[in-house]
């Protein structure tokens, strides 16, 4: 099989072909390394807080309560506390966002009351948090008469998290295709029948992930709370949402910065157990997303 | 020489058998906001007949469809004056129930559009939704899918696996489910957007079959892109342009003779 002449194959590579390829090659170590880079915040604070804290953690830390002027003893009541806030947010944000998010997105029609009301959730969400903090205590603590107490904190906190939960459930509810509403409504089908019956039991999946992640959020917020409802120390537990309370992201700002003489290990424990929880909520919601996800109908 | 004759014993039928129109507009408009899509449409569609409606794009035969169910209402910036009678009754009077408009009134889309879940609960959707207030039986249930479904030529196909998703189904087995699931609630007039624009020519030729086994039990108004189609599967054919009703005849006439020239320069493929 000798050949007599040298034949180029005409698909080999040419100059510009090479250089093209370096310029890919680069742009993609680039960009890898950026992304890489986000992984690295995330590692150094949790083996830090592991590190330093983890030598905390024990049963009495978790459930018992603070002593000798908070610099040894538990945490329990601030742990208590920031279950009750975020509960009591959680059952005020939920019920409203959702509602609201479902009007907006399966009845509103497109006039200047829709408009004023996407421009407040816009506006809402910008607000920064020490301002929320400030119009808590205005309209809750002292419009409303609830004093400082967890229902006020409570309250700041769901309208701090409401524009959150109205955008993620208004995302959800839009990712269902409209060839479904269609469907029902021509098939006589009300709104309220098409939302109770395709819209919702499709979406639940979304709205319940976007306000699981927005909850767990709120778990570490301390401006909000700290003028509203929440105390440096309280020896008692609450008993109802009218009582005030500790919380445990104020508890770390409290033991870390206005307390003397606390071994360095309690601030770092107090900050391994709210972001213990934190992560525990986001998995939970990563978990059930999956869950759901593995459900999906169309 | 004698079509003017011709004309007069076709209104003078037409006035007479009014109330037997599964289709009746005088004076139809319709605007999107400033744009008028609909001209002045007068039309007397036959009950038990398959009409179908053709048109170059944008002429609005969808528009027209979407208001013999009042779904277009739901555009806040929609306006129509004249009336649509369905069945002799002014479906736009104020007193009238959407909910039993849209009972009488199915339709059909371009692309099949069962709902998430299985063949069963698609067919079921429309039945528990109008009767809330009885009690059925599985057993009911079950005649009333395997009748829908038979009614569609589906029912040997999926009998077997009914708790199937129906969005697993092949698109011309989704659009016959698609059909299936209006006939529990007992409409008289089907509606169809170009039922067969998302179908193979096999899918096609089926659904078709479809549509001309359903003649004489339902009214079918059926708007499509394909003249051979319209040719096939109807008997009465209107032409549409720009919003306005140019023809509506027999189907084999509107072919062979067309009486206007936009008619006849359409059907040739002049215009797309
Ligand atoms: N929702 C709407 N808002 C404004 N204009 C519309 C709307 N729907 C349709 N139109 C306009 O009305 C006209 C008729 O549209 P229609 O959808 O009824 O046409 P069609 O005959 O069904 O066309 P096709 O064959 O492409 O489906 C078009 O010019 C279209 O741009
Ligand atoms: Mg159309």
């Amino acid at each position: 099989m000798a050949s007599t002449g040298i034949i180029e194959n005409q698909f080999l590579e040419t100059e510009l072909n090479v250089s093209a390829k370096r310029t890919e090659t680069l742009f993609k170590i680039l960009f890898m390394f950026m992304a890489g880079l986000l992984i690295l915040p995330v590692l150094i604070i949790l083996t830090t807080l592991v590190v330093k804290g983890s030598s905390m953690i024990s049963f009495e830390f978790l459930f018992g309560n603070p002593t000798n002027g908070m610099t040894e003893g538990g945490i329990f009541p601030a742990l208590l506390g920031t279950v009750w806030l975020v509960g009591v947010a959680l059952v005020i944000s939920v019920p409203v966002g959702v509602a609201a998010a479902v009007y907006l997105s399966e009845y509103a029609p497109d006039n200047w009351f829709t408009r004023a009301i996407n421009l407040a959730i816009i506006n809402l969400a910008g607000v920064p948090s020490i301002v929320h903090a400030l119009f808590g205590v205005g309209a809750f603590v002292i419009f409303f008469g609830f004093g400082t107490s967890i229902l006020a904190a409570s309250m700041t906190l769901a309208v701090m998290t409401l524009p959150v939960v109205i955008v993620a459930t208004r995302e959800s509810l839009q990712a269902v295709p409209h060839a479904f509403r269609e469907a029902c409504w021509n098939m006589g089908a009300t709104r309220w029948q098409t939302i109770r019956r395709v819209v919702l039991p499709n979406s639940v999946s979304g709205i319940l992930t976007g306000v699981i992640l927005e909850v767990s959020r709120t778990t570490g917020e301390t401006a909000p709370i700290m003028f509203t409802g929440a105390a440096f120390f309280i020896p008692v537990l609450p008993e109802s949402v009218f009582d005030q309370t500790m919380a445990l992201s104020l508890h770390l700002f409290v033991v870390s910065t206005q307390v003397p003489h606390v071994p360095e290990a309690l601030p770092y424990g107090v900050a391994l157990v709210l972001i213990s929880m934190v992560l525990l909520m986001n998995s939970a919601s990563i978990a059930l997303r999956m869950h759901l996800r593995g459900k999906k109908k169309w | 020489m004698d079509s003017g004759i011709d004309m007069n014993t076709t209104t003078q039928t037409e006035i007479e058998a009014n109330t037997e129109l599964a289709i009746g507009t005088s004076a139809l408009n319709l605007w999107y906001g400033d744009f008028q899509a609909l001209y002045d449409i007068n039309l007397a569609i036959k009950q038990g007949v398959v009409t179908s409606m053709i048109g170059p794009s944008g002429c609005g035969k969808s528009t027209f469809l979407r208001s013999v169910n009042r779904i277009n209402e739901r555009l806040g910036y929609v306006i129509i004056n004249g009336s649509i009678d369905v069945f002799g009754n002014n479906i736009y009077d104020p007193e009238v129930e959407l909910v039993q408009v849209r009972k009488q009134v199915g339709m059909v889309f371009q692309r099949p559009n069962p709902l998430p879940t299985s063949i069963r609960e698609n067919i079921l959707f429309g039945h528990k939704l109008h009767n809330r207030d009885k009690k059925y039986s599985r057993d009911d249930e079950d005649e009333i899918v395997e009748e829908s479904l038979q009614q569609v030529l589906l029912w040997d196909k999926v009998k077997d696996h009914l708790k199937r998703k129906a969005t697993e189904l092949s698109l011309e087995e989704q659009q016959k489910l698609c059909i299936a699931r209006l006939l529990p609630v007992k409409p008289r007039i089907l509606l169809m957007d170009e039922p067969c624009s998302a179908l193979d020519p096999k899918g096609t030729a089926a659904v078709e079959e479809l549509i001309w086994e359903l003649r004489g039990k339902y009214s079918i108004l059926i708007v499509t892109h394909n003249m051979a189609q319209a040719r096939r599967a109807s008997e009465e054919c209107i032409f549409m342009l720009m919003g306005k009703v140019i023809e509506h005849t027999d189907t084999a006439d509107m072919f062979v003779t067309p009486q206007h020239q936009e008619t006849a320069d359409y059907i040739e493929g002049r215009y797309g």
